[in-house]
């Protein structure tokens, strides 16, 4: 078998890690598809269909403009998912980077990246990432950009402390000692050693942006309505809650299944990838 | 000891200095004028450059700084320009709530989380462990404000045993304690499951060790094997990490704050970003900046004590 094979097949019995996968194609299925999948448009009133719930007409309900609960989860996968990933995939390549200069150039510059890092995580993750959207203002590529920055300083102490022991390890200074440049040693031979272990890292912290997103826009610091997200979604049903609990509920529960999805499959497979975790 | 803690006591000094600075260059980045904030778009040019010339905004920013710094050591937050009231007298208000709320929360979490994370370890791959990590799972993936929401749905208005709104007044206890209930479960159930999850990891790990097999070897009975040489080593991390989670725990608890609209400063925090209010929200900040480098400097004292070999680096 080859390596990949292995990997796929250990993939295939841990269970954790494949129901955590399998949700999370479907979400991501959904979110791609969602003008083909969602039943109704997401923004279409209809007064005479307010705060209506379940039914076979609407699966989850209606909001107090009578537009479909589902139509509405459905699309807001997509502000989601799209703020989760590419917010992790950002601040991971931003982390990294840090991480590998301040952990091969020890001294002054490393020292100088980590306490900086340092002083970001004096804050919590949802206080920094308040602060900033207020200044920045809430649009799309904003919180993308304040979760992203959130992001990095886990992924640059993640990426640092991996380098720190991959320096001294017997390879590395062999090809320090024939002579291979740094630049081309972080690259070729740093790189690959830790890039499994950050995109595990990454998998668990999509869970963690996606996090972030919602609790901005419940505050109404997220995509501003009427554009759905889950966030603002629950917000809005916070209103009506005695009278429309679905709202709130419906909504809130997509985003607990898919931080869920995502927390499986990166724990599941860093209990795959870790011999020292193996059934931990 | 005593050389470790002075230590680290100054070590925090410097590092609380550039947060502060941090705060100082977000919140003053932050894009509009807080004059022209405070006295709405249709206030005249002299009315907004009064204001300025009075909250020190015409002042070069090196000068706003050091007034920033020099007024903070005075424990003078300001006065907000939106409210006309002094921020400080504001923050003393709410801080004792956010403060019964979090280590509550803190609390609970510990109380609990220890005993299902050793169960769960003990027990490993039965149902008691199963139950145990999808718990701690479910904690670690729902938003603070979603599990509020449900709490409020069950608790409140399904069965109206507990007060939604407020926080109840401080003097009359049965009414604070009847209003932290719901609020302190939801930061409570959280940091449970953060706790459980690394107990378990952390005691399996320790179970691992060479001596615990030459405990075991020599015939100690599991229940002093388990309590004197697995706990004891396990504990060490469960301090290290629990400082952070305590950190991740206020952020929550901002959440919290909002959906069982509880005084505190989280609601201070987005009250005042709503209303466009510099000063407040600068000083906020700075308090929970405080409160997480307390929070670290607690933790490294108490690794300190757990484990010996730390003082000596």
């Amino acid at each position: 078998m080859t390596a990949t094979q292995k990997m796929w097949s250990a993939f295939l019995r841990n269970r954790t890690a494949l129901i955590g996968g399998i949700i999370a194609v479907m979400i991501l299925t959904v979110a791609i598809f969602a003008p083909w999948l969602a039943p109704y448009d997401p923004l279409s009133q209809d007064p005479y269909m307010r705060l209506a719930p379940s039914s076979v007409k609407h699966w989850l309900g209606t909001d107090d403009f009578g537009r479909d609960i589902l139509s509405r989860i459905i699309w807001g996968s997509r502000v989601s998912l799209i703020i989760g990933i590419s917010s992790v995939s950002l601040g991971m390549s931003a982390g990294t980077l840090l991480g590998l200069i301040a952990g091969y150039y020890r001294g002054k510059v490393g020292n100088l990246i980590m306490r900086g890092i340092d002083v970001l995580m004096c804050f919590p993750d949802l206080i920094l990432a308040i602060a900033i959207t207020a200044v920045l203002g809430a649009n799309l590529g904003n919180l993308i950009l304040t979760i992203s920055i959130v992001m990095t300083p886990r992924f640059a102490r993640l990426a640092h402390g991996i380098v720190l022991t991959l320096t001294e390890s017997e390879y590395v200074l062999a090809a320090r000692a024939v002579g291979v440049r740094v630049p081309r040693i972080l690259r070729h031979h740093i790189l690959p050693n830790i890039l499994g272990e950050l995109l595990v890292a990454a998998t668990l912290w999509v869970g963690v942006a996606i996090r972030l997103e919602a609790n901005l826009a419940f505050i109404g610091l997220g995509v501003q309505p009427p554009t759905p997200t889950w966030g603002n979604m629950i917000k809005q049903g916070v209103d009506v809650l005695i009278n429309a609990p679905w709202i709130s509920v419906y909504s809130g529960l997509s985003i607990l299944i898919t931080i869920l999805s995502f927390n499986m499959l990166g724990d599941g497979v860093r209990d795959m990838t870790d011999p020292k975790l193996r059934g931990a | 000891m005593f050389q470790y803690s002075v230590r680290r006591i100054l070590q925090s000094i410097p590092i609380l200095f550039i947060v502060l600075t941090l705060v100082f260059v977000v919140v003053r980045v932050l894009p509009g004028d807080p004059a022209v904030a405070a006295l709405g778009d249709y206030a005249t040019k002299e009315a907004v450059e009064a204001l300025r010339i009075k909250l020190g905004l015409n002042a070069p920013l090196w000068k706003q700084y050091i007034t920033f710094l020099w007024d903070l050591c005075h424990g003078d937050l300001g006065t907000s320009a939106i409210t006309g009231y002094g921020v400080a007298a504001q923050v003393r208000k709410v801080l004792p709530h956010t403060l019964e709320l979090t280590v509550f929360g803190i609390m609970l979490g510990y109380v609990f989380g220890i005993p299902l994370g050793i169960s769960a370890a003990v027990k490993r791959n039965t149902f008691v462990d199963y139950f145990n990590r999808i718990f701690s799972l479910l904690g670690l993936s729902v938003p603070a404000f979603y599990l509020g929401i449900l709490l409020i749905l069950v608790f409140s208005i399904q069965f109206p045993l507990f007060p939604v709104v407020g926080a109840g007044e401080f003097s009359d206890l049965a009414s604070n304690l009847r209003h932290l209930f719901l609020p302190s479960i939801t930061l409570g159930l959280l940091m449970t499951a953060y706790i459980t999850r690394m107990t378990r990891s952390s005691i399996l790990n320790a179970l691992r060790e060479d001596y615990v097999r030459t405990a075991q070897a020599k015939g100690l009975t599991e229940r002093i094997v388990l309590y004197k040489h697995v706990l004891r080593n396990a504990l060490i991390p469960i301090v290290a990490l629990g400082g952070l989670y305590a950190v991740v725990l206020i952020g929550s608890s901002v959440m919290v704050e909002i959906v069982f609209s509880r005084p505190g400063l989280g609601k201070l925090m987005v009250g005042a970003i709503k209303q466009r209010d510099y000063t407040t929200l600068q000083s906020v900040m700075v308090i929970y900046a405080i409160m997480v480098v307390i929070i670290n400097l607690f933790t490294d004292l108490v690794y300190g004590l757990v484990d010996p070999r730390i003082k000596y680096r």
